[in-house]
């Protein structure tokens, strides 16, 4: 038990290995291993999250190598970071299952590398959540960032462009990050987070300190996606392969948001987001913007995937809103947001990768008929646009409610604005696309009939996924309550209240 | 590469110093635990070698470590090395802790080879992913 931390990241580090050398031969091979990888560090995840509810949020420490932290590299897994891995290692399970058959018809005869890549971003991403070490923090965010980057530029013909462009925006993000790292042990002479967290509240007046969160936050925000820096994410989801989409974009952004909130949380001394800084509502406002720009950028789009990218900015905002309210519901709303937008927003990607290898196209006009093609799919998709749009009981609903009490909250009245606003733009971009799904083309003069590729459902390999993501949407929905109190409450507890 | 610059000297003196400068890097790599150097500075000399066979023989080299290999050296390298750290979980001990049951050595022995293998995994790693950057870039990434 005591082994867990560490037993997340490894096993996905040693399927990824694994997998690199089989896949040479077959991919088929690879594509198991890669999917072992990940059932166990999904299982191990689990395991983890049960010990810290179980233990009352108490932390499981694990010293890397038997060297004693702040020396050695110390892995924490407390409640946040359990949230965080079996949402990440439950997105890589399912993307894993649904990838062969996509990949095989979007990327044919390039499989091979990708599922260690695959598993390497998965094993950055977990690295990242459990990692006590903002330095080493650093170094899983690259490993994550390179593994994606490879698995992003794979797609259409627009990829490697798109992705250089990521690669240059990360890198620059990753600087920032690296700065205020070396800042912050200039100041503090640890790098250590629960080290730093006892020694930070003496240096608050340091401009070390301060030039060190704000370069950390900036860095972080351009991972993110936060809304000036979001520059990257539209073409890039454009262009990827519907699996590269479907495993980066419901988790890579979120786990750069975590990162924020780690260091507003744990790291920095209470207020200092807040009160010292205006880091906190400067986050808000800019998230705010980003809602209202991307909601409306995304009616505006006629390919499936540019679209959902859109709303990807806009409902990172949603999380970012969370920051910026800084008080106990408000970050509440956020935290449950990265749950919520992972699941939504894996589920639409997916979606659109089936309807991809049935009828050939991503463009929404040419969606007609598909509804009736693929009824159950639609099914599926229609739960995850209630979803988006935020009706209950759906998940989606209940992380704006969160949102929309924080704003009360802390009478940010124009914030409460923006989020009601918003919902209805989204249900505007989404209703666009159930209205061409469901359009009969036999009795609908108006348009064209558009001929699937194959006839039928999905595969059974991708449909499951998704009706499995669907119904945890349905699920994350209903037992929202015993997912708050039993970690988000213990999470947010650093914010009073 | 397609074709080589045909040059007697080139590939005479590329040829002598090839095997020196692999085990300068052996020498490296093994010693690289308690004195400077190590894996990453050894490995980084294993693969300078192969690349100077690259440049100077052209595509004849890769008869003698084909394409494949870096891939396939870097990947075993790294799996070792991963191995070595669960290997003294297996143990009941952390990730790369070295706290493998070895009879008749004491801890600070077990440390030594655990870091001298740990040193000699990497170096396998960097060489071989250097070569495979190098291969990569040559052809332009083309299967």
């Amino acid at each position: 038990m005591s082994q867990i931390p560490a037993l997340i990241p490894t096993s996905l580090l040693l399927a990824s290995l694994v997998a690199l050398l089989v896949g040479l031969k077959s991919h088929r091979a690879a594509h198991l291993i890669a999917l072992a990888g990940a059932v166990v560090a999904f299982v191990c995840s689990l395991l983890g999250l049960q010990a810290v509810i179980q233990g009352d949020g108490e932390a499981i420490r694990y010293a890397m190598g038997a060297w004693v932290p702040p020396i050695g590299i110390e892995f924490v897994l407390d409640s946040l970071a359990a949230y965080m891995v079996t949402l990440i290692t439950f997105i890589g399970v399912m993307v894993l299952i649904y990838a062969p058959r996509s990949l095989a018809f979007e990327t044919p005869g390039r499989q091979g590398m990708v599922y260690p890549s695959m598993t390497l971003v998965l094993a950055g991403l977990v690295g990242m959540c459990l990692t006590g070490d903002v330095f080493n923090l650093y170094v899983f965010l690259e490993i994550a960032a390179l593994a994606a980057y490879a698995l992003l530029a794979i797609g259409d013909r627009g990829a490697p462009v798109a992705t250089l462009r990521y690669l240059l925006f990360g890198a620059v993000g990753g600087g920032f990050y690296l700065l205020g790292v070396a800042y912050l042990y200039f100041a503090a002479g640890t790098v250590n987070m629960a080290d730093l967290s006892m020694r930070l509240p003496e240096l608050m007046e340091s401009q070390a300190v301060i030039v060190a969160a704000v370069l950390m936050v900036v860095g972080l925000g351009v991972k993110m996606a936060l809304f000036p820096f979001h520059l990257w994410l539209p073409d890039v989801y454009t262009n990827a392969p519907s699996v590269s989409a479907g495993l980066i974009a419901p988790i890579m952004t979120k786990v750069s948001a975590y990162a924020i909130i780690r260091l507003f949380l744990d790291v920095f001394p209470p207020g200092f987001f807040t009160e010292s800084l205006p880091i906190a509502t400067t986050i808000g406002w800019v998230s705010a913007a980003g809602i209202v720009f991307g909601s409306v950028l995304a009616i505006a789009q006629h390919d499936y995937r540019r679209m959902l990218a859109y709303s990807s900015v806009g409902q990172l905002g949603y999380i970012g809103l969370g920051i910026g309210l800084a008080n106990p519901l408000g970050m509440i709303g956020g935290l449950l947001h990265i749950l919520n937008h992972a699941l939504m927003k894996g589920l639409l990607f997916m979606i659109g990768g089936a309807v991809r290898l049935r009828f050939g196209t991503t463009k929404i006009p040419e969606y007609v008929g598909v509804g009736r093609a693929m009824p159950w799919t639609m099914v599926a998709f229609t739960v995850g646009v209630l979803a988006m749009v935020g009706i209950p009981p759906t998940a989606g609903f209940f992380s704006k409610w969160y949102l929309l009490l924080g704003a009360a909250d802390a009478g940010a009245w124009i914030w409460f604005a923006v989020i009601i606003v918003s919902s209805l733009l989204s249900a505007i971009y989404f209703f666009r696309v159930v209205e061409m799904i469901y359009r009969d083309p036999e009795t609908d003069s108006a348009v064209a009939d558009h001929e699937p590729r194959e006839a039928g459902e999905a595969p059974a390999s991708m449909f499951w996924p998704i009706t499995i993501m669907a119904t945890a949407v349905m699920a994350v929905g209903i037992f929202n309550v015993l997912i708050v109190s039993a970690l988000l409450e213990r999470i947010v507890a650093p914010l009073g209240g | 590469m397609t074709s080589r610059f045909e040059s007697v000297f080139l590939f005479v003196v590329a040829r002598a110093m090839v095997p020196l400068i692999q085990v300068f890097a052996f020498y490296v790599i093994t010693h690289g635990h308690y004195s400077p150097g190590g894996g990453f500075q050894g490995g980084v000399m294993l693969a300078a070698s192969i690349i100077l066979l690259r440049v100077s023989m052209g595509d004849e080299s890769y008869e003698r470590f084909p394409r494949e290999a870096g891939i396939v050296i870097a990947g075993f390298g790294a799996l070792a090395f991963a191995l070595l750290g669960f290997m003294s979980m297996l143990f009941g001990g952390n990730f790369l802790e070295y706290a493998l049951a070895v009879p008749g050595m004491g801890a600070d022995e077990l440390r030594y080879w655990g870091i001298f293998f740990a040193e000699v995994f990497i170096g396998f790693l960097v060489w071989g992913a250097l070569v495979a950057i190098y291969d990569a870039l040559e052809t332009g990434g083309v299967e």
